[in-house]
């Protein structure tokens, strides 16, 4: 090993600590000097004093289950729906030939703008964030079990014919297996979009959630407790992320390193 | 000719005929009117240049594609869709990724409807046949060129089919690999004689396997040219049978016919 490389392990940890410390040093600095206007920035101090709070008095954790609940069921049907419409589509060239131009026309679409038709047929409760996550799932399930499928080896799926599978074999023991593993590969970006979902949606309107707090905030120009939600969030956003990454390391475990490597990198 | 008994696989005056690629492109014959025929428990070896439509005739022997005119018979019968009978060893990678080496081995018992217990222990004993004991939970991106193509092996064995096609398995091997291989194969044929449709377009590999070797014409319409009985004596160890006199000889007289053959492709090739 050369003197120039990276420190590893807890070594890291503490400089990635201190580099948060600085930022928040920072923030603190400009803020209490009056370079920058108390009422638009807030103070971190007071950030994470109403954040601590919200812990304390226990208020924060009705509004987060509700969140993760919409998150968790948004990206579980979103899921399911992709998958099914990706096999599906994948393996019947006529129907994936008729619906293509619809598919490529509500992708392209940009979906947060159906929040308000949700809001209107879901009501206020969780069911229309949990429509709102499943179209952006949805997507990004559907064309990687699409790409999963087409992307089978000739090669593996002559050679599973030769040794007798039939089309029912074929389709559980060779297309579904390749689909999912590019499902998930596509975990994170899936669950960051499921919860991109559940907290657009609240923010649009809702009645309880880490986005309704945001939005409650934001209407009392109360600039704290805003970054406080969004503190919240991104802590939560990073333990949904780092629980995929675990997950991911479980299930990919058959793929070659270099790929393995790269995806827990990312 | 009176025979009592039918070979064990037939192509009858196999022709394949592709469409054009473009418009302006004439149809492609890869094969035309080939036939050639694996007796029971006959270890024969097509050998052509590269290009040949080796690789197609020995797909159409397995049903995985049907050949635009002409027959394929299996003991006799006509073969419909896909050849039951026969195992198949790919020349690329064909092991399911997502599978262990064990996993591997097993599946074709999956597919035929042997449950767990027995499989698993039938592809534990494949797996110590083919020398890979203590291998069996890795998956194939863990194993080198050769152990993957025991467990290719092992996976197409397993089933026991009574004829055995082979595109030019070991030809990503390296050659000290490679004649391991040839060797382990020939140990594991000569305990039961399969018959063996084997492709190759390495001579030395052909000769010191096979009972008899059918040289293909360059494509395209390729066919056979010529037929050549191997009259080594078995059991042979393939490197030390390429030192005999007999062997040379019939590399000799073999690759005066190829040699042509091989440079028509060239010249093709140079001109495509």
């Amino acid at each position: 090993m050369s003197g120039r490389s990276t420190p590893s392990g807890p070594l890291m940890i503490l400089y990635r600590l201190v580099f948060l410390l600085a930022l928040f040093a920072i923030w603190h600095a400009l803020t209490e000097s009056g370079l920058l206007p108390r009422f638009f920035f807030g103070s971190p101090l007071l950030v994470l004093e109403k954040a601590a709070r919200w812990f304390a008095s226990g208020k924060i954790y009705k509004h987060l289950a509700i969140t993760l609940l919409e998150t968790v069921l948004a990206f579980g049907c979103g899921t399911l729906l992709g998958l099914a419409t990706g096999l599906w589509l994948a393996l019947a060239p006529a129907a994936s030939s008729l619906l293509d131009p619809y598919i490529k026309g509500a992708n392209a679409m940009p979906r947060v703008i159906l929040a308000p038709i949700f809001a209107v047929w879901f009501g206020l409760g969780i069911l229309s964030k949990v429509a709102l996550g499943i179209t952006l799932v949805f997507f990004i399930v559907f064309f990687n079990v699409y790409q999963g499928v087409k992307e089978v080896s000739p090669v593996v799926l002559s050679n599973a014919r030769m040794l007798g599978a039939t089309r029912r074999d074929l389709l559980r023991h060779i297309y579904l297996p390749s689909a999912t593993s590019w499902v998930f590969s596509s975990l994170h970006t899936s669950v960051g979009m499921a919860f991109v979902g559940a907290v657009v949606g609240e923010y649009l309107g809702s009645a309880a959630g880490v986005g309704y707090l945001i939005l409650q905030a934001e209407g009392a120009f109360d600039i704290n407790t805003v970054f406080a939600g969004i503190l919240v969030l991104t802590a939560f956003a990073l333990l949904l992320d780092w629980i995929v990454t675990v997950t991911e390391r479980h299930l990919l475990r058959w793929r070659p390193t270099s790929e393995g490597a790269r995806l827990s990198n990312r | 000719m009176v025979r009592s008994e039918p070979p064990a696989l037939a192509l009858e005056s196999i022709t394949c005929t592709f469409p054009a690629a473009a418009r302006d492109d004439q149809p492609y014959t890869a094969v035309r009117e080939a036939s050639v025929r694996v007796g029971k428990g006959e270890f024969v070896s097509l050998i052509g240049p590269t290009g040949c439509g080796k690789s197609t005739l020995l797909n159409v022997a397995a049903g995985l594609m049907a050949p635009t005119s002409g027959s394929v018979l299996v003991e006799g019968a006509p073969l419909r869709g896909l050849n039951r009978d026969a195992g198949y060893l790919f020349q690329a990678d064909a092991l399911i990724p997502w599978r262990s080496a064990l996993d591997n081995i097993a599946a074709g018992l999956q597919f035929h409807g042997v449950d767990r217990a027995e499989r698993t222990e039938r592809a534990q004993h494949w797996l110590e046949r083919v020398g890979l004991a203590g291998f069996g939970n890795r998956y194939p991106h863990q194993l080198s060129g050769g152990m993957r193509k025991r467990v290719a092996l092992a996976q197409t064995l397993i089933l026991d089919p009574k004829i055995i096609l082979m595109d030019e398995p070991f030809s990503a091997l390296d050659a000290q690999t490679r004649e391991l291989m040839e060797n382990e194969l020939l140990e594991l044929w000569s305990s039961d004689r399969k018959s063996v449709l084997f492709i190759t377009h390495d001579l030395e590999e052909a000769i010191s396997l096979s009972d008899r070797v059918v040289v293909l014409s360059a494509g395209p319409a390729a066919g056979p040219i010529g037929e050549f009985a191997i009259d080594l004596a078995r059991p042979r160890d393939v490197s030390e049978v390429r030192m005999t006199k007999r062997f040379l000889e019939l590399h000799r007289k073999i690759w005066e016919l190829l040699k042509a053959e091989v440079l028509k492709s060239h010249v093709r090739q140079k001109h495509a």
